[in-house]
C-alpha cells in the first residue's frame, strides 16, 4: 500500500491549485493543529499556490497541549504562510459553561465545530477556501465530527490513510516532531487517536488497505491473518458513520430531486 | 510523411463555446506548424463528468460548431470527442474524424464503462460498430477509451489490417502505488500490445485537468508498429506536441512481424 511519493505530491498540488483556481479563487484558509494531517495538507497548498496563498489559524482551547501550539506556529513560520493564533477558549466556554456540558463527546464536537465556523468565516475575509485536514483512515472509521473537522471545500488528503499521510508527510520533509508525534485530537488531557479507537492505525490501514481497495472478503482477511473480531468492529464502524460521508438525506417527492436525479457536479462549468 | 499534433488538453466542464475556442486555438497552431492531423482527448468538446449536462451539450451533426470544424479540415484532418446527439434523441460518446471539409467518420463508443467510479451507461446510448476508414494516415480506426481495452477491438482492427488506430481518452489517474500506476501501467501495455501484435502505430491521446477531484493524467503517446514508444507527452499538464511519422512503416514491420499476413488466413472477411 506504500504510495509513488513523487506522482502523488503532483497529483494532489496540481489538484489545490486547479480545485482553487479554476472558480476564481486563489487563497486556502486551513486549521492547523500542530498534527501532521493538517500539516501535510498545509504544506501541499503553500507547493501549490506559494505561501502567500495559505491562511493557517492555529485555534487552541484550554485544555490544547502547548507544545501543538508551538510546533503549529514554527510550522507556519518555516513555511512563510499567513497565520494566527486564536484562543477559542471564551467563545467555547460560554456555550459549554452555560449549559453546563462535560460529556468528553459533546465538548469534542463543539470545539470541532467552533473551529469551523471560524475557518468558513475567514474564508470569507480572505476569499479562499477551507481545505480539508481528514485523512481516509478516519473518514472511513468516521472519527471525526460531522461538519466539524470533517467540513471543507477541497480535501487533498481524504484518499491518503494515516500510513500514507506519514510517508507523504516524510517526502516533504514535514518537520519531525510534529511526524512521530503519537496522533491525538488533543481533546482532553491523554488522549490519543489510536486509544480510541482500540487499535494501531498500522494494523486498521492494513486492514482497511485489503478490505475496502482491494476488496476482499472476510475469509480471506482471515487468512491474511487479520483477528475476526477487529474484522468485524471496524466494517460496523464503517458502516454506523456512512451517514458522515454523504448530503444529509432527502425526501423524495418531486421527479427530480437533488443527488437522487438531479445530479451535477461541483465543477460544472469550470 | 505525416505531421500529427497531439492536442492533450483539459476542457472547461460543460461549455461548449470555450471548449471550441480552446480547439480552435490548437487547431490554428497546428495549421500554422503545417500539421496533416490532429487529435484531441475523448469528449473533448465537452468534460467528462457530465452527468445530467449530457442533455445540455450534446449537439447534432448539423451544429454549427461540427460545421466551422469540418470548415476548418480543409487545412488540416481533426479527431476530437463530443456528446453526439441522432436523430433518434440518443446521446453517444462520440469520436469524429474530420478530413478534406468532411466529417469522415463518426464512431459511436461502444463499451461504455459502468463500474467502480463510471457511469457512462446511464447517461450514453452504446454504439454498435467498431469500424474504421481510409484517411491519408492509410487504413484508420478510432476507438474510444474502454473500447480499446477489448480484445474484441483489437480483434476488429486486425480483421481490417489497419495500420493507424487512434485512441482518444479520458483515463483518470487512480491506483497511484509505489510499484506501479495502475491506469497508466495498463494503458502503455496495451497500446504497446496492440502496437506490436496488430504491427500498426498506436496514437493514444488523454486528456488532462481535474473533475470532482479525479485526475486526468495525459501522458499521451506514441507507438510505432515496431512497438517503440516514439512520442510521450507530460503527465498531468497540459501540452500540445507534433512528431513526424512514416504511415508506410506498417508494411516494414510486417516483414519482420507477418502477424496479420498468417492470422488473415484464419480470420477471412
Amino acid at each position: 500500500m506504500d504510495i509513488n511519493l513523487d506522482i502523488c505530491t503532483h497529483i494532489l498540488t496540481n489538484f489545490i491549485s486547479e480545485e482553487t483556481k479554476k472558480i476564481g479563487f486563489h487563497n486556502v484558509i486551513v486549521g492547523l493543529s500542530g498534527g501532521v494531517d493538517s500539516a501535510l495538507s498545509t504544506k501541499l497548498a503553500s507547493i501549490a499556490l506559494g505561501s502567500n496563498s495559505v491562511f493557517a489559524y492555529i485555534l487552541p482551547y484550554k485544555l490544547s497541549k502547548k507544545e501543538n501550539v508551538d510546533d503549529a506556529i514554527t510550522f507556519a513560520k518555516e513555511l512563510g504562510i499567513n497565520y494566527e493564533i486564536l484562543d477559542i477558549t471564551s467563545m467555547a466556554d460560554s456555550y459549554l459553561s452555560l449549559n453546563n456540558i462535560i460529556d468528553k463527546v459533546r465538548v469534542g464536537n463543539v470545539l470541532a465545530r467552533i473551529r469551523m465556523v471560524i475557518l468558513f468565516d475567514k474564508s470569507v475575509q480572505h476569499r479562499g477556501l477551507v481545505l480539508g485536514t481528514s485523512n481516509k483512515t478516519e473518514l472511513l472509521l468516521g472519527y471525526g465530527t460531522w461538519y466539524g473537522d470533517m467540513a471543507s471545500s477541497i480535501n487533498p488528503i481524504g484518499d491518503l490513510y494515516k500510513t500514507q499521510v506519514w510517508q507523504l508527510g516524510e517526502y516533504l520533509k514535514i518537520p519531525v516532531n510534529i511526524l512521530e508525534k503519537i496522533p491525538s485530537a488533543d481533546l482532553w488531557e491523554g488522549q490519543t487517536d489510536e486509544g480510541d479507537i482500540g487499535y494501531k492505525y498500522k494494523e486498521i490501514d492494513s486492514l482497511l488497505y485489503y478490505m475496502v481497495d482491494q476488496r476482499m472478503n472476510r475469509d480471506k482477511l482471515i487468512e491474511l491473518g487479520f483477528k475476526e473480531d477487529m474484522i468485524v468492529r471496524i466494517k460496523e464502524m464503517i458502516r454506523k458513520s456512512q451517514f458522515k460521508r454523504q448530503l444529509p438525506v432527502l425526501a423524495k417527492i418531486s421527479l427530480r430531486t437533488i443527488d437522487k436525479d438531479f445530479r451535477y457536479c461541483r465543477d460544472w462549468g469550470y | 510523411m505525416k505531421k500529427v499534433m497531439l492536442a492533450q488538453m483539459s476542457p472547461i466542464l460543460g461549455d461548449l463555446n470555450k471548449n471550441f475556442l480552446k480547439h480552435l486555438d490548437a487547431i490554428d497552431r497546428g495549421i500554422e506548424e503545417k500539421c496533416d492531423l490532429i487529435i484531441f482527448p475523448e469528449l473533448s468538446l465537452t468534460g467528462y463528468c457530465l452527468r445530467d449536462l449530457v442533455y445540455d451539450v450534446a449537439i447534432k451533426a448539423e451544429h454549427e460548431i461540427i460545421r466551422k470544424l469540418i470548415d476548418k479540415s480543409h487545412k488540416i484532418s481533426i479527431v476530437f470527442g463530443f456528446a453526439y446527439l441522432d436523430e433518434h434523441g440518443l446521446v453517444y460518446n462520440a469520436g469524429a474524424y474530420m478530413e478534406k471539409g468532411a466529417l469522415s467518420y463518426l464512431h459511436k463508443k461502444v463499451f461504455l464503462p459502468d463500474y467502480t467510479m463510471f457511469e457512462e451507461g446511464r447517461y450514453f446510448a452504446r454504439g454498435k460498430t467498431l469500424n474504421g476508414i481510409k484517411t491519408q494516415m492509410g487504413d484508420t480506426t478510432l476507438l474510444i477509451c474502454e473500447d480499446a481495452l477489448h480484445i474484441s477491438a483489437a480483434y476488429a482492427m486486425f480483421k481490417r489490417g489497419v495500420s493507424t488506430a487512434i485512441i482518444i481518452s479520458n483515463s483518470p489517474a487512480r491506483g497511484v502505488y509505489k510499484e506501479q500506476f495502475y491506469s497508466k501501467s495498463m494503458w502503455e501495455t496495451v497500446t504497446k500490445f496492440i502496437s506490436m501484435s496488430l504491427t500498426c502505430y498506436v496514437i493514444f491521446v488523454n486528456r488532462t485537468g481535474v473533475e470532482e477531484g479525479v485526475t486526468f493524467w495525459g501522458g499521451s503517446h506514441i507507438f510505432n508498429p515496431f512497438g517503440d514508444k516514439i512520442m510521450g507527452l507530460p503527465l498531468i499538464s497540459e501540452s500540445c506536441k507534433t512528431i513526424e511519422i512514416d504511415i508506410n512503416d506498417t508494411s516494414r514491420a510486417r516483414i519482420n512481424s507477418p502477424f496479420y499476413r498468417e492470422s488473415n488466413n484464419i480470420i477471412g472477411e
